[in-house]
């Protein structure tokens, strides 16, 4: 789908810079918080700029219905979801064909890293729920379930971030929100756990050649690093603040 | 120990490397690709000898064979009781073994025995993750609980309310003149001579909870239980 770009919406200016002043491969102000619910065993809220996604994790448990239980591991169910209110538009509350999706795609991006197997015969609950909307929402919403699946302390392999690489005006850009996504040529999403060198999810939306695919993913990667930092420092704060000094 | 609030060790997170003679449970250090890795938020502690291990912050309760839970009755089968033992999975009681004979619909009554909502403190049989856990009361101090409270925390917490050699529960006794009971499951059975004692009790074991993860910890929840004692004026 092409959208006609608006009139003097500049991507990239002469001097490199995005049309929000972020150089191509800056992150947007990305902020973390763990223990968001009281309820949920684990909860996180993670911004990327405007985008605002909380998560949150039940489980293992045992579910109301025997159906989904498995004899060998526990059942990963994630649900992505879109607040109404999350949108320019107001969006139908309905779970739709690209939010049924994408929780199939969050699934299969932390299936690898959660120890299942340690718990046959029970679920684990993520619940993803978009409260603002401006690009990279898979990513964000990775991010958050993960640091939720370690705030409930269920095992996992490692920590994984998300972020996206885009192609905007032949540039590559690193966590592109809304409006380059839309105007752009090409949408990589993006999720890894850095600390044993995983790739969890790999999705590509427009044309790269090969050599800015490898380009892209590089780009990817460091960032990702970064924002798995940022997740450990996010963790560690509630128990150093807690505690005084190591 | 001087009360300080610390942190009782070295805080590790998920996919961080832990040394290698660090001891620790399995599914919450893993080994892959020749590291050991925590899979869960712990502390690296330093035991008596220089001996460190891993203990964790989070996470949910597995029974095992010959542990001692707190269980709460959930469930009536025709035969049996389902038991919350606060873990993904539930656990069966069966009547044979409540009455410690052969059960006979036609003169045992099965509602008079236990109700939903009892606590019963029984013992895991059997466990191996295909089967849900089966739990026997026939053993010295297994039963129905009848008196004082049980007060619930994360099974996480639960070596910390025990403390190193009993020092944290006998420390809390001895205070409150309560008896305690700490299931491995995250359940704590209080019995006080009052009212009063009991808050205290119930209080100091919250307190743990949340500070699980300091050090100085007998020392402060000591000062609390004095504290809650003089404000109440109980002795």
């Amino acid at each position: 789908m092409v959208v006609k770009r608006p009139e003097g919406l500049v991507l990239v200016s002469p001097e490199g810079l995005r049309h929000d002043g972020r150089r191509p491969e800056d992150l947007r102000p990305v902020k973390m918080e763990v223990g968001v619910f009281k309820n949920a065993d684990g909860s996180a809220l993670v911004e990327y700029g405007k985008t605002r996604v909380v998560a949150a994790v039940y489980g293992p448990r045992e579910p109301l219905q025997r159906f989904p239980l498995l004899p060998d591991k526990a059942t990963l169910r994630v649900r992505y979801h879109m607040a109404p209110f999350s949108t320019e538009e107001r969006k139908s509350p309905a779970p739709s064909r690209r939010e049924v999706e994408l929780s199939k795609v969050i699934r299969e991006a932390l299936e690898p890293i959660v120890l299942s197997e340690e718990y046959p015969r029970t679920v684990i609950d993520i619940f993803l729920e978009v409260l603002q909307a401006d690009g990279g929402t898979r990513t964000a919403a990775v991010t958050a379930a993960s640091l939720a699946l370690a705030d409930a302390g269920v095992p996992i392999r490692a920590l994984v971030g998300g972020v996206a690489v885009g192609k905007v005006d032949g540039v590559l850009v690193v966590d592109i929100d809304e409006t380059e996504d839309m105007y752009g040529e090409a949408d990589m999403p993006v999720a890894a756990a850095p600390d044993i060198g995983l790739i969890t999810l790999l999705q590509l939306n427009g044309v790269l050649s090969r050599e800015e695919f490898n380009r892209a993913l590089d780009m990817a990667l460091t960032a990702i690093t970064r924002i798995v930092e940022l997740e450990k420092r996010t963790l560690r704060s509630g128990y150093v603040e807690a505690g005084g000094e190591e | 120990m001087s009360g300080e609030r610390k942190l009782a060790g070295k805080l590790v997170l998920p996919g961080e490397p832990v040394d290698d003679e660090v001891q620790a449970e399995k599914p919450f250090v893993v080994e892959e690709g020749g590291v050991k890795r925590a899979t869960v938020i712990g502390l690296v502690r330093e035991g008596e000898g220089g001996k460190k291990s891993f203990v964790r912050l989070k996470g949910v309760y597995v029974p095992k064979p010959g542990d001692i839970v707190i269980g709460l009755i959930s469930g009536v089968g025709v035969m049996n009781w389902f038991v919350d033992i606060n873990s993904p999975y539930t656990a069966v009681l069966n009547v044979q073994d409540f009455l410690g004979r052969p059960y006979n619909p036609a003169y045992d009554d099965m509602s008079l025995l236990l109700r939903i909502g009892d606590y019963v403190k029984a013992k895991v049989v059997a466990f191996e993750r295909t089967r849900n856990p089966l739990l026997t009361v026939q053993d010295k101090g297994l039963g129905r609980i009848t008196g004082g409270v049980v007060v619930e925390i994360s099974p996480t917490k639960v070596p910390r309310v025990i403390g190193r050699k009993r020092s944290m529960i006998s420390m809390i006794e001895e205070k409150t003149g309560c008896k305690l009971f700490v299931a491995v499951n995250g359940r704590v059975h209080v019995e006080c001579p009052n009212r009063d004692l009991e808050v205290v009790a119930v209080m100091a074991i919250k307190y743990i909870e949340r500070e699980a993860h300091t050090s100085g910890l007998t020392e402060r929840v000591m000062r609390l239980i004095e504290e809650e004692k003089s404000i109440r004026e109980v002795r």
